[in-house]
């Protein structure tokens, strides 16, 4: 599989992020487009983040402190479910002043473009990230058109 | 919205960039608790890795800072994003009892736990109460 590895993050993408964010702001916090039938509130846990090549959709959950190997994840079609259980851990001698960490179960369902091939996922965790690349099928893909 | 009609160029773009990220900045959940010892910061980065982390301490302050670096394609187009900077910072008041020369910090999975003891002179002793 072709992995590239990016040392600084590709600006243009974010740059892409923050526009949709500000499109979304100009409506009071709401999404121009009608909200996906399966989308959640936002501050939900985790965040998650998709972007698309012509080939390939990756998924990116910013979820910290997990232990992986006890994640749940499922893909139906083009339905992607990430589902998973991050306890934290209370000390019991100390006195709490902020607790604003994701503490429970967490399920999150992500409807991903029609045409990914859901039989080539592959899904890696690291540095609190779990990165999911889904191949898109050979037919989806743009083809350049000569005009004779 | 305002319309530029003139050319950009690479360095007004860049300009333009860096105003954005300054503006946009990440304020990831913390666990703060203190002990006896001790207050522990367990901040969530994920995607920072431990050279991209800053963790700055002095008399006054604690500023935690760092940039997410993650694999990915070139060209990639956003479908959907909650978070939508790759910069984290938070910045917490620090008060004197607290030793800042000793602050240790730890990153694993994203997770970064720092911990600062409290002077010696500080740490709460349990009193016992002597009922007769």
């Amino acid at each position: 599989m072709f992995e590239s590895y990016f040392g600084s993050f590709d600006a243009d993408l974010f740059d892409q992020f923050r526009r949709l964010e500000s499109e979304m702001g100009q409506l009071f916090g709401h999404s121009p487009w009608p909200a996906g039938i399966r989308s959640v509130q936002r501050g939900t846990f985790p965040p998650i983040n998709v972007g698309a090549t012509p080939d390939r959709v990756e998924v990116y959950l910013f979820a910290a402190g997990l232990d992986a190997r006890k994640l749940d994840l499922s893909i139906q079609q083009n339905l992607l479910s990430v589902s998973g259980d991050r306890k934290i851990e209370s000390n019991e001698n100390a006195e709490y002043y902020r607790r604003e960490r994701y503490d429970g179960d967490f399920r999150r369902v992500i409807t991903l473009p029609d045409d990914v091939d859901p039989e080539r996922v592959e899904a890696r965790y690291r540095d609190g990230v779990l990165q999911i690349t889904i191949q898109r099928r050979e037919a989806a893909r743009p083809r350049q058109i000569s005009v004779s | 919205m305002t319309t530029n009609q003139g050319v950009a160029t690479p360095e007004s773009a860049a300009v333009e960039k860096k105003a954005r990220e300054r503006e946009t900045v990440l304020i990831p959940a913390v666990d703060i608790f203190e002990d006896a010892h001790q207050i522990t910061v367990k901040a969530e980065r994920p995607g920072v890795s431990k050279d991209k982390l800053i963790v700055q301490a002095d008399r006054n302050g604690l500023v935690i800072e760092g940039d997410m670096e993650i694999d990915m394609p070139a060209g990639m187009t956003a479908l959907y994003a909650d978070l939508q900077s790759t910069r984290y910072r938070r910045s917490f008041v620090l008060s004197g009892e607290l030793e800042t020369e000793r602050i240790e910090a730890s990153l694993k999975d994203g997770l970064l736990t720092v911990r600062i003891p409290k002077r010696v002179e500080f740490r709460t002793r349990k009193i016992k109460v002597n009922v007769p």
